[in-house]
């Protein structure tokens, strides 16, 4: 019995997600892949964040070069310069593996700027920093870990 | 309105580097205030940047994004008196752009 009523229930969640997402459509034709990726933004483990982003299948790949301090002690402030040898990037994903929220953002390079980007970022405990590059239809991640020093004793 | 971007656009060749610093206190949502109440959270989303009125780079990025945020990118086929301009637009709506000609400064 409780089960006919949990399929009930799905189906009425899943005519209003679709009737949801039909109506955004609707309301703002084009800007449905532009738009601000909330759901990735919101995801909270790496994984669902890049599965959210159509990237989770990545390969890993040498040609992606993250320079991040090995320890920061200032976790606030971690500089990141990222830099891609695949030929065809268009994008640069960055994951923070450990924070609350790991999707830290994705910088579009595809329209004239060359496959670099420099970011400061929060790093909330010592965590690998994943980077996720799109270049020709395919998915290349690397990875680097980043020490963050607790209790605030590095000055 | 926010206080305006410090931008920094020297060329290499025929490719602009490109330094922005943003004005924005990019409050997670994590944080509480003295009397322990949540700060609520306020950044940057969306970052565009425009060579002559075209848009050659794109950003979407967190919350994770430190204070003040400070970024770099290199835009390709720029020359002396181009005009580049960065437009940035944060979670409660609000909107900066500001513009530089290459070249002009040093």
């Amino acid at each position: 019995m409780h089960d006919t009523r949990r399929t009930v229930l799905k189906g009425i969640w899943a005519i209003g997600a679709l009737a949801s997402v039909a109506a955004a459509g609707l309301l703002s034709p084009g800007r449905a892949f532009a738009a601000w990726n909330k759901s990735a933004f919101e995801a909270k483990s790496t994984i669902d964040a890049m599965k959210m982003l159509g990237v989770a299948n990545a390969e890993d790949s040498k040609a992606i070069e993250i320079r991040a301090p090995d320890i920061a002690e200032n976790g606030a402030v971690v500089p990141i310069d990222i830099t891609s040898a695949i030929p065809g990037t268009t994008s640069i994903s960055v994951f923070i593996e450990k924070n609350p929220f790991p999707y830290t953002g994705t910088f579009d390079v595809s329209q004239g700027a060359v496959p670099y980007v420099h970011l400061r970022v929060k790093i909330g405990e010592s965590s690998p920093v994943r980077v996720v590059v799109a270049a020709g239809g395919k998915h290349y991640m690397a990875a680097k870990e980043v020490k963050v020093t607790i209790g605030g004793c590095g000055g | 309105m926010a206080d305006p971007m410090k931008i920094r656009a020297t060329l290499q060749g025929d490719v602009a580097d490109v330094r922005v610093l943003m004005a924005h206190p990019m409050e997670t949502g994590q944080r509480k205030d003295a009397a322990g109440k949540i700060v609520p959270m306020h950044f940057i989303q969306t970052i565009t940047a425009q060579l002559n009125g075209k848009t050659v780079f794109n950003a979407d990025v967190s919350q994770a994004v430190s204070r003040n945020p400070v970024f770099a990118f290199k835009v390709k086929g720029a020359k002396p008196g181009d005009k580049l301009s960065i437009t940035w637009q944060d979670n409660k709506g609000d909107k900066r752009t500001d513009e530089v000609v290459i070249g002009a400064a040093s």
